[in-house]
């Protein structure tokens, strides 16, 4: 059934010629012991030179898809096409698909220009162009005169170089990322990050890059999906993913946010008012799905949140006692406890605003309905 | 300024200095202290039964000491016709001591395996001159000694009584590369020629079984390393259960299965593949296919550890970069499970060629190694320098092979783990 479907859609797509996307994800889905679903009808159309991250938390089934898409997993039902052409029954060798793992899998028997040639002389590319392909694409990461070393005279980050160098140098169709920064330290992993942008745009290439960092999807990506469960939640730009998440664990995987339990008691538009455990009304912005006399969770980003007395714009207050506070540096942590006993956190710039409390004083928090979106339960 | 001339220009103060070489000392006295009883337990269960091996090689002091002052007469003897009378005396005494000591049988059995068929010679002399005076030997020894034998007339037995007494020999190690000295000082090969052969046998035969190890192992090796560790672990018991049991009942049980009438004759028969009995045991092929068994888990064990690391995501990069799976595996798999192949290799060839037990169970005449000559001349022919010749050649053998493996695959490769 779900063949046919597929057969008529592909004859479609192909009528449609120029118009279709360059990479198409059809009802996907995978399961490894024939009982459960690892990826349950996976959607999703890729732009030429679009750089895509599937994000989620790990078992969320975003590995399985790159793998699939890679030719190592079969696909249990659905499609993947690459320019109209199913590619469901091509061997992994025959697609065109370079790739980035986490280990680097650079072939540690193997010197750097070695590595970069392998790709090439599979196939069958003239000597004279595998060196002068070798040394631009060394230039291009910047390792230029490191062709003679092996792998494991690199560093951490020089690998990265040239497992990126290696999965473009043939020119790939698309590239696959899983997980590529994973083994980095913190300021290595940014000063990747910018590498990898800097090199998607210099090349035009398109990127389905797999993470469980949201820092690293946030920065690189022009689309983000975000995987639970083997479903994808939300597909959005990042911006969009962290202004405006579509479900609560969205709200809750993206950045760092606070949940405020409530009962809704009417819906008005896009706005709805909700009561809070402390009897206070607030007016959020209202989810998808969120019904009036019902449950709702109010979510609320710590840096919206303002400490009363603010000279910030706001329609919500709410009274909470104070905890504790936490110097960061840049910015100092309140600790608040609302009248059910859940905790919310504000981020407050550290100047010479941040207002000092005594454990158990109650405080105002204030924020702006925009801000806030009520999910039901 | 006094202090300048202690401290040196790194800011270390001679007294800094002695404490640190003090405590760097104590340290590696106290290393040294932990391998001792180890040192020395190799030193008296290996190093010096080796060194007393090599050494028996070119040492044989046994005839020297039984007839001393010949031997001190012997050089002078051009080696061209038989000795002087004066040399023949002194050997007529000397063996008339002997044959009163009861020791000229050591004698013979000596002067035998340089020239075949003096045993009796020396043997019958010196029951004759047991009874002569001394004083009467000392005149007249050289005629007595030819009448009791006409061979003391040849300088044959001369020749070979001088070639045993030497303290210091090659003969041995010539033996057992089937050559000799000629008569002239020259080296010939031998007519009889059958430890060249055997080396090469043997060789040939421990080439086989680490073949057969391979082809048996990697695959095997290569399925449990990308296995779930349960079955691995399963896998693993299977590989082992042989180490757990006794050598000698595996070897038997392969007598069991291949005999006349043993379990694949008959299963052959009544399927009627063959009409007679096939000839199994008591053959090379039986001496291979048991060691093949026996030696399979020194094979897998080092592959299995190497491929166990080596992450599936390499072939995956080679696959995805467009090499098909059989050239990727032998351009990437195969060279990063090299350091398993070799170590296994070398171990199972190493101690294949100096195998003993299982050839001598089952190898019959045919099947026979290296290792069973050298156990036959200990114990069978009492000609332990040859053993010892034949097995310090081994030795030089094996060493020279793990010197050629280092030059072309390099020794750094092996990794059992």
């Amino acid at each position: 059934m779900v063949n046919i479907v597929a057969k008529n859609m592909d004859a479609h797509k192909q009528q449609a010629g120029k118009s279709q996307p360059f990479l198409v994800f059809d009802n996907v889905k995978k399961t490894y012991d024939q009982k459960n679903l690892v990826v349950k009808g996976f959607d999703m159309q890729v732009e030429e030179g679009e750089f895509i991250t599937l994000l989620g938390p790990s078992g969320s089934g975003k590995t399985t898809v790159l793998m699939m898409l890679a030719g190592f997993e079969s696909v249990t039902s659905g499609d993947i096409a690459i320019k109209g052409q199913s590619i469901n029954r091509i061997a992994p060798y025959r697609r065109n698909i370079g790739m980035v793992f986490q280990n680097y899998a650079l072939f540690p028997h193997m010197t750097v220009a070695e590595n970069l040639a392998y790709p090439l002389s599979v196939r069958k590319v003239a000597k004279a162009e595998i060196d002068s392909r070798v040394v631009a694409s060394l230039k291009l990461v910047e390792l230029d005169g490191f062709g003679g070393r092996y792998p494991g005279q690199l560093s951490g980050g020089q690998r990265q170089r040239v497992a990126l160098a290696r999965s473009m140098i043939f020119e790939p169709t698309l590239i696959l990322m899983d997980e590529p920064l994973g083994a980095l330290d913190k300021k290595l992993r940014e000063q990747m990050q910018y590498e990898i942008s800097r090199l998607h745009e210099q090349l035009g290439v398109t990127v389905i890059y797999v993470t469980h960092d949201q820092s690293e999807a946030l920065s690189m990506s022009n689309r983000i999906a975000v995987f639970n469960d083997g479903v994808v939640q939300q597909c959005a730009p990042p911006a969009e993913l962290y202004e405006r998440p579509s479900n609560a664990f969205v709200a809750e995987f993206i950045g760092e946010n606070n949940f405020i339990d409530g009962h809704v008691q009417s819906i008005s538009g896009d706005q709805a008012k909700v009561v809070t455990p402390g009897g206070e009304t607030v007016v959020a912005m209202a989810g998808q799905g969120l019904t009036e006399n019902s449950g709702c969770r109010v979510s609320v980003r710590p840096e919206k949140l303002f400490i009363h007395p603010t000279s910030h714009d706001h329609d919500n207050e709410v009274t909470a006692a104070f905890i504790t506070r936490i110097y960061v540096g840049d910015f100092i942590r309140y600790y608040f406890r609302l009248a059910n006993g859940s905790e919310i956190i504000v981020k407050v710039l550290n100047d010479l605003s941040a207002p000092e409390f005594s454990e158990g004083q109650d405080g105002s928090l204030m924020w702006l309905t925009s801000d806030c979106i009520a999910f039901p339960v | 300024m006094p202090e300048a001339t202690s401290v040196t220009p790194d800011g270390l103060s001679r007294e800094d200095a002695r404490n640190a070489a003090r405590e760097y000392r104590s340290r590696r006295w106290r290393a040294f202290l932990f391998v001792v009883p180890l040192l020395a337990f190799i030193g008296f269960s290996f190093v010096a039964p080796i060194a007393s091996m090599l050494y028996r090689g070119v040492y044989n002091p046994t005839v020297a000491s039984l007839v001393p002052e010949t031997l001190e007469k012997l050089p002078s003897w051009q080696g061209e016709e038989r000795p002087s009378d004066e040399i023949l005396s002194i050997f007529a005494l000397d063996l008339k001591r002997l044959a009163n000591d009861r020791t000229s049988g050591q004698l013979a059995e000596e002067v035998n395996r340089a020239l075949p068929g003096s045993s009796s010679v020396i043997k019958s002399s010196a029951r004759k001159l047991r009874r002569v005076d001394d004083s009467e030997l000392a005149n007249n020894g050289a005629a007595i000694l030819i009448d009791a034998n006409a061979k003391w007339a040849e300088p044959e037995i001369w020749q070979a009584l001088k070639k045993t007494g030497q303290v210091y020999t090659a003969g041995y190690y010539l033996t057992a590369l089937d050559l000799e000295n000629d008569p002239d000082g020259g080296i010939q090969r031998r007519e009889t020629q059958i430890y060249v052969k055997l080396y090469g046998k043997t060789l040939r035969m421990a080439l086989i079984i680490t073949i057969l190890t391979v082809i048996l192992g990697y695959p095997l090796a290569y399925f449990m390393a990308n296995s779930s560790s349960g079955t691995a672990n399963l896998l693993m018991v299977f590989v082992l259960l042989p180490f757990w049991t006794s050598l000698l009942v595996r070897t038997t049980a392969w007598i069991a299965l291949l005999q006349t009438n043993g379990v694949v004759n008959s299963t052959l028969l009544a399927l009627g593949l063959t009409d007679a009995p096939l000839e199994m045991l008591y053959t090379q092929f039986s001496t291979i296919i048991a060691m093949t068994h026996i030696l399979l888990p020194f094979m897998i064990l080092p592959l299995y550890s190497v491929m166990r690391g080596i992450d599936p995501s390499y072939m995956r990069a080679a696959m995805s970069m467009g090499s098909p799976p059989i050239p990727a595996f032998l351009r990437i798999y195969l060279p990063m499970s090299l350091p398993g192949l070799s170590a296994g290799a070398l171990l199972v060839f190493i101690i294949s060629v100096g195998y003993y037990i299982t050839p001598a169970l089952v190898g019959g005449t045919d099947g026979q190694m290296i290792s069973n000559i050298i156990a036959f001349h200990m114990q069978q022919s009492n000609n332990w320098e040859l053993a010892a010749a034949l097995g310090s050649l081994l030795l030089f053998l094996i060493l020279a092979l793990y010197w050629l493996y280092d030059r072309f695959v390099g020794a750094g490769n092996i990794k059992l783990g």
